[in-house]
C-alpha cells in the first residue's frame, strides 16, 4: 500500500522535489512512445544516485509496493508504465558517463545516459557505441539494456546484448548484484546475457559496462529505389546472399518516403518509387569498402533497382540517414494515432510478407507504412489512423492481428527490438507453448520472487502452468517434437482482444 | 524393474547403447527430443542421477551417475537456409558433419571450438567454447538464435527462435549457452550463419612472446579487423618459438585490403599458409586442447593479456596456451592440481578475471567446479536457476567446486 508515510520516506531519500504526486505531474508519465496504452502511476520518484536507487527500492520492498523502472519513456511496447498501485522509478538523473577506457574500448555508464551522448563522448578516442536505435537522441542506455534494443547498424555489429559486458543490478529486495566482468567473460552462467532484454523484470540496472568500437575509417552509403515492394524485398535477399555484410540495410516504402519528404527531414528520396533501400558499407580500408560497395551496387542493379546513388559526402550521407531516423516521427504527423509493430521474419520471405501486409491494408482500408531493418527481416508496419472514428480502432486491431499471424506463419517472431511489454502479451502464446512461458516466469521469480518489479509485463501469467514438483512424463506422439520446435500454437488462433491489458 | 529394463521399456531396446561401460554406467541414447523428456521425467520420479554426454570426446565421462544420457542420436539437421543465413540442427550432430552440410549450401558457422572435429554441436554450445574466430565473430552465444532444451524433470522448453533478431520473452538461450548442461539438455539449436567466405587466408609469424605481443598491438592499432588474431605457445603451434597467427576472411576485396594492411603493420614479416596448411594448422591447435587432461579459459581485458600470460606461466606453466589478445581471452591446457587451480582462480578473481574450467577429470572438476569466485550476490541466483531447471538435482554437473 502506498501511504503518506511511504511518500514521506521517499522524499527523505531523494528530496521532496524529486517525488511527484500531483495528478498533473503523474499523467505526463502515463504513456511511453506508444500512444495506445495509458496507465497513471501512483507516485513518480526520480533518484539522483545509485545509492538513492538502492534506498528507494529497499523502502518499497519493506512496504511490498511494486516498482517500475523507467528511462526516457521512448519504449514502444508499454513497458515503462506503472499503475496506481506502483511507484515509477525514473532513472534519467543517473546520467553520468563514469569512465571511458580507450585502450580496452570500454565505457562504464549510469543507466540514464542518453544513447547518442555516449558515442559523442567516445568520439575523441576514435570510438563509438554501435547500437543505434532510431530514438538514440532520446532513449537511455538503461532502457536499451532492458529492451535489448537494436538499430540500423546492428545488422553488422549486433544488438545491445552483444555490446554489454557487465552490469550492476539492484534486485527487487534491494540487494545489489554484480554480473559479468569487464572483459565480457561471465563468472559462471551468462547472467548478463540473461538480464539484457528482461524488460525491467529482473531488477534495475544501475551501472552498465559496454564495449565501444573503433569508428570505421571508410563509409559508403547507397540509396537504391524500386518500382515494387517485391523487387525491393528480393534485392534484400540478394545482398544478404552476396556474402558481404552491410553495416546497415534499411527499407522504406512509398507511404513512408512521402511522409519523410513532406517533413522538415526531407532527404531527397524519390517520391514515385514503391520502395527505397538505404545500404551502408563500412570498414577499416577505403579500397575494400569501395570495392564491396561496387559489388553491392551491381547486385542491386541486377535485382531490379531502378536507380542507385552513392552519397557524395558526409553531409549527403547524414541527410539520407536523418530521413530514415526521423521517419517514425514524420509518419506520426500523418494522423492522430499510430500503431507500430515489430515482427521479424526470415529474410527470404520478405517479398511475400510485404505483399501480404499490403493486401491486409487494402482489405481493411487502412494506411500502412513500412520503414524497417530489412537486412534483419525486422518489419515495422505502421498503421496510421484516427481513433475517434467509430469502429476504426477495432479494424486496426484486427488488421494488426492478421499481420502478426502472417509473420508467425512464415516462421517469424512477434518482436525484434521493441519488447513485449504490455502491448504484445497477447501474442506470446502464439510463439511459446505453456511450458516455455512457465519456464520464463519461473526464471523471473528467481530474480524477483514476489514479481514486484515491473509487474504484469512480458509473460502472460494466465497462460502459464504450475512449475513445481515433477513434470509428468509426456507421451511420445507423432509430430509433437516438431510442434515444440516451431512454436506450439495454432497460428490461426490470434486473440482479437483490444489493446486493453491482458489480465494477469 | 531394473533401471535398464525401465529405460528399454520407455525408449526401446536400441536406446541403450552400452549396458555398462568401464565404469558400469549404462549409456542411453534417446532417439528424439521427446524421448529425452520422457527419460528425464522418469529420472526425476526415480531419483536417477544423470550425466550428459555428446559425442564423448571432450569432458571425460567419469561423473558418478546412474546413467549417461548421450545426445548422439539427435543428429538431424532439419533446416539449412542459405537465403536467410540460418540453420536448425539437433544437438548431437558432430561439428564436422554439420560444417560439411553447411559448406555444401555455401554457408558457414564462424566457430572453431577446441577439441576433436567430431564434437557435438550441443557440447560446444553447452560449454561455450569458442576458438580463435571469437576475435572476428564473437562468442558462442552470438551464433545461437534459439534453443530447445529439456529440464532435469523432463520439460521441453523453447527459447529464442530461428530469425536473426528476437526479443520475445526472456533470453533463456543465454543460460543454456555456457551452462555446462546444468540448466538442461540442449536438444535443438537454431544457428546464425555467414556466407562461406570468398577468401580465407592465414598468415603466421614466429618469434618471442614479447615481440609478437607488440606486433599484435600494431595490427590492432592499424585498424585491421582480422577473423582471428591468435598468439600460441610453441607446443601448440608446433613451431620452435611462439607463433602469432592471423586469419583474414571475407570478400576478396576485404581480404586483399587487410593483407596489405597486415604487411604494412608488420613490415611484411608474416608467412602466408597454403589453404591445406592453414586448415591443418588450425585443426591441430584445436585438437591439442583435447589431448591434455585439464583445460580452462580466462577472460580479461585486452591490455592485460600479456600480464595474464606471465601469471599463468608462473602458476601453472605455459606449455599449451593460446590467447586472443584483441578480446582478452586465453585458453590454457595441461596437467595441474586442484590446489593450483584454486589458487589461480583466487588470484585472477582479484584482478576481476573469471576462470572457467572447461575440461578436467571428475576429481578435479568436482573440487574446483566449472565456475567459482562469484561476484557479490551471484551465488544465490545461480542456485535458484539450478533449482528451477533441475529440481531433483538429476544432472551430475560440477557447476561449483567443493571449496
Ligand atoms: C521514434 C522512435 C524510434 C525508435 N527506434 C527504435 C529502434 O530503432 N530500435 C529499437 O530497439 N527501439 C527503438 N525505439 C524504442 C525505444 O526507443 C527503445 O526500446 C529504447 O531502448 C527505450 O529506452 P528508454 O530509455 O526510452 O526506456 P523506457 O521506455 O523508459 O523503458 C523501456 C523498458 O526498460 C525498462 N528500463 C528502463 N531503464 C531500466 C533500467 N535502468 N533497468 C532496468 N529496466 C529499465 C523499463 O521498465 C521498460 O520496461 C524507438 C522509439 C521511438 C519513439
Ligand atoms: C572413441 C572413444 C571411445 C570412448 N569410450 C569410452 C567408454 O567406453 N567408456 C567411457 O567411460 N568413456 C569412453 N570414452 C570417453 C568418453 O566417452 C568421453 O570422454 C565423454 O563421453 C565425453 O562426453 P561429453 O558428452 O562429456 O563430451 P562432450 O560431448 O564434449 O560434452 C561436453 C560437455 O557438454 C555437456 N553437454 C554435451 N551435450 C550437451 C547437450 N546437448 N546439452 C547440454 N549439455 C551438453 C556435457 O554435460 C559436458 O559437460 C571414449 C571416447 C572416445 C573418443
Amino acid at each position: 500500500m502506498i501511504t503518506a508515510g511511504l511518500v514521506e520516506g521517499l522524499a527523505g531519500i531523494v528530496g521532496a522535489r524529486h517525488v511527484r504526486t500531483a495528478p498533473a505531474e503523474r499523467v505526463t508519465y502515463a504513456r511511453d512512445g506508444l500512444p495506445t496504452h495509458r496507465r497513471v502511476p501512483a507516485v513518480v520518484v526520480l533518484p539522483g544516485s545509485r545509492d538513492e536507487v538502492i534506498a528507494v527500492v529497499r523502502l518499497l520492498a519493506t512496504h511490498g509496493v511494486p516498482v517500475v523502472p523507467r528511462g526516457a519513456g521512448t519504449g514502444l511496447s508499454g513497458g515503462a508504465l506503472a499503475d496506481a498501485s506502483a511507484v515509477l522509478l525514473v532513472l534519467t538523473r543517473l546520467n553520468r558517463i563514469l569512465g571511458i577506457d580507450p585502450t580496452n574500448r570500454i565505457a562504464l555508464v549510469e543507466p540514464g545516459v542518453v544513447n547518442a551522448r555516449l558515442s559523442v563522448a567516445a568520439a575523441p578516442h576514435g570510438l563509438y557505441y554501435a547500437p543505434d536505435p532510431s530514438s538514440q537522441t532520446a532513449c537511455t542506455v538503461g532502457g536499451n539494456v532492458a529492451e535489448n534494443a537494436g538499430g540500423p547498424h546492428c545488422l553488422k555489429y549486433g544488438v545491445t546484448a552483444q555490446h554489454v559486458l557487465a552490469l550492476e543490478v539492484v534486485l527487487g529486495d534491494g540487494r545489489v548484484v554484480e554480473l559479468g566482468s569487464p572483459g565480457g567473460e561471465p563468472w559462471g552462467p551468462d547472467l548478463v546475457g540473461l538480464f539484457v532484454g528482461s524488460e525491467g523484470n529482473f531488477g534495475i540496472a544501475t551501472r552498465i559496462a559496454v564495449r565501444l568500437l573503433p569508428l570505421p575509417r571508410a563509409v559508403r552509403t547507397l540509396l537504391a529505389d524500386f518500382m515494387s515492394l517485391r523487387t525491393a524485398g528480393e534485392a534484400v535477399s540478394a545482398v544478404i546472399a552476396s556474402g558481404i555484410v552491410p553495416a546497415a540495410l534499411e527499407m522504406m516504402d512509398q507511404s513512408c518516403v512521402r511522409a519523410v519528404e513532406d517533413s522538415v527531414y526531407a532527404a531527397g528520396y524519390p517520391r514515385d518509387a514503391a520502395a527505397v533501400l538505404l545500404v551502408e558499407l563500412d570498414g577499416g580500408s577505403d579500397a575494400a569498402v569501395t570495392a564491396d560497395a561496387e559489388t553491392i551496387q551491381r547486385v542491386l542493379q541486377e535485382h531490379g533497382a531502378r536507380s542507385t546513388r552513392t552519397a557524395a559526402d558526409s553531409r549527403e550521407r547524414e541527410r539520407l540517414w536523418q530521413g530514415r531516423k526521423k521517419a517514425f516521427g514524420a509518419m506520426g504527423r500523418l494522423s492522430r494515432d499510430l500503431v507500430v509493430q515489430d515482427a521479424v521474419v526470415p529474410r527470404s520471405t520478405l517479398p511475400d510478407v510485404l505483399e501480404t501486409i499490403a493486401r491486409i491494408a487494402a482489405t481493411y482500408q487502412l494506411t500502412v507504412s513500412n520503414v524497417f531493418h530489412a537486412g534483419d527481416g525486422n518489419l515495422h508496419p505502421n498503421i496510421s489512423f484516427d481513433g475517434r472514428v467509430p469502429g476504426l480502432k477495432a479494424r486496426v486491431d484486427t488488421a494488426s492481428a492478421e499481420i502478426m499471424e502472417a509473420c508467425i506463419a512464415v516462421g517469424g517472431t512477434i518482436t525484434g527490438e521493441h519488447g513485449v511489454g504490455l502491448d504484445k502479451l497477447r501474442y506470446m502464446p502464439l510463439i511459446f507453448d505453456a511450458e516455455s512461458l512457465t519456464a520464463m516466469r519461473a526464471v523471473r521469480r528467481v530474480w524477483d520472487p514476489e514479481e514486484r518489479v515491473n509487474p504484469g509485463k512480458v509473460v502472460p501469467v494466465h497462460a502459464c502452468r504450475e512449475w513445481s514438483g515433477a513434470a509428468k512424463p509426456r507421451a511420445i506422439g507423432p509430430g509433437s517434437a516438431e510442434r515444440d520446435r516451431l512454436g506450439a500454437a495454432d497460428p490461426g488462433a490470434v486473440p482479437r482482444g483490444s489493446w486493453e491489458d491482458v489480465p494477469a | 524393474m531394473s533401471l535398464l529394463d525401465r529405460v528399454r521399456a520407455l525408449l526401446g531396446d536400441d536406446a541403450v547403447e552400452i549396458a555398462g561401460g568401464p565404469d558400469a554406467v549404462p549409456r542411453v541414447a534417446p532417439p528424439s527430443p521427446d524421448a529425452v523428456a520422457l527419460l528425464l521425467g522418469t529420472a526425476r520420479q526415480e531419483g536417477w542421477r544423470v550425466r550428459l554426454e555428446g559425442a564423448g570426446t571432450w569432458l571425460p565421462a567419469d561423473a558418478p551417475a546412474d546413467l549417461a544420457l548421450t545426445t548422439r542420436r539427435l543428429d538431424r539437421v532439419p533446416a539449412i537456409e542459405p537465403q536467410d543465413l540460418s540453420a536448425t540442427a539437433e544437438a548431437g550432430i558432430g561439428c564436422d558433419l554439420l560444417r560439411q552440410q553447411l559448406a555444401d549450401r555455401g554457408t558457414w558457422l564462424a566457430l572453431d571450438p577446441p577439441g576433436l572435429a567430431g564434437r557435438t554441436l550441443g557440447s560446444v554450445v553447452a560449454t561455450a567454447t569458442a576458438g580463435p574466430l571469437r576475435q572476428g565473430f564473437g562468442a558462442v552465444r552470438d551464433h545461437v538464435l534459439g534453443v530447445t532444451f529439456v529440464t532435469g524433470d523432463g520439460r521441453l522448453v523453447q527459447s529464442g527462435g530461428r530469425v536473426v533478431k528476437n526479443v520475445a520473452g526472456y533470453d533463456l538461450t543465454k543460460l543454456e549457452a555456457g551452462g555446462f548442461g546444468a540448466f538442461g539438455v540442449i536438444v535443438l539449436v537454431h544457428l546464425r550463419l555467414r556466407a562461406l567466405p570468398r577468401a580465407d587466408q592465414t598468415f603466421v609469424l614466429e618469434g618471442t612472446r614479447e615481440d609478437l605481443t607488440q606486433v599484435a598491438e600494431d595490427i590492432a592499432a592499424a585498424g585491421l579487423q582480422p577473423a582471428a588474431l591468435e598468439l600460441m605457445s610453441p607446443a601448440l603451434a608446433r613451431r620452435e618459438g611462439w607463433a602469432l597467427a592471423v586469419r583474414l576472411a571475407g570478400s576478396a576485396a576485404l581480404v586483399a585490403a587487410e593483407e596489405a594492411g597486415l604487411r604494412g603493420a608488420s613490415g611484411g614479416r608474416f608467412t602466408a599458409l597454403r589453404a591445406d596448411e592453414a586448415h591443418g594448422f588450425w585443426m591441430r591447435a584445436a585438437e591439442s586442447f583435447a589431448t591434455r587432461p585439464v583445460a580452462f579459459r580466462t577472460g580479461g581485458l585486452p591490455d592485460s593479456s600479456d600480464e595474464l600470460l606471465d601469471l599463468l606461466q608462473h602458476q601453472v606453466g605455459d606449455e599449451w596456451v593460446s590467447a586472443s589478445p584483441g578480446v582478452g581471452a586465453i585458453r590454457w591446457a595441461g596437467d595441474t592440481t586442484v590446489d593450483r587451480l584454486r589458487r589461480l582462480r583466487r588470484t585472477l578473481a582479484g584482478l576481476e578475471v573469471p576462470l572457467t574450467l572447461e575440461r578436467a577429470p571428475w576429481s578435479i572438476r568436482s573440487a574446483v567446479g566449472h565456475f567459482g569466485a562469484y561476484r557479490e550476490g551471484v551465488g544465490p541466483l545461480v542456485a535458484g536457476l539450478r533449482r528451477t531447471f533441475d529440481p531433483g538435482e538429476a544432472f551430475v554437473v560440477a557447476v561449483e567446486g567443493s571449496e
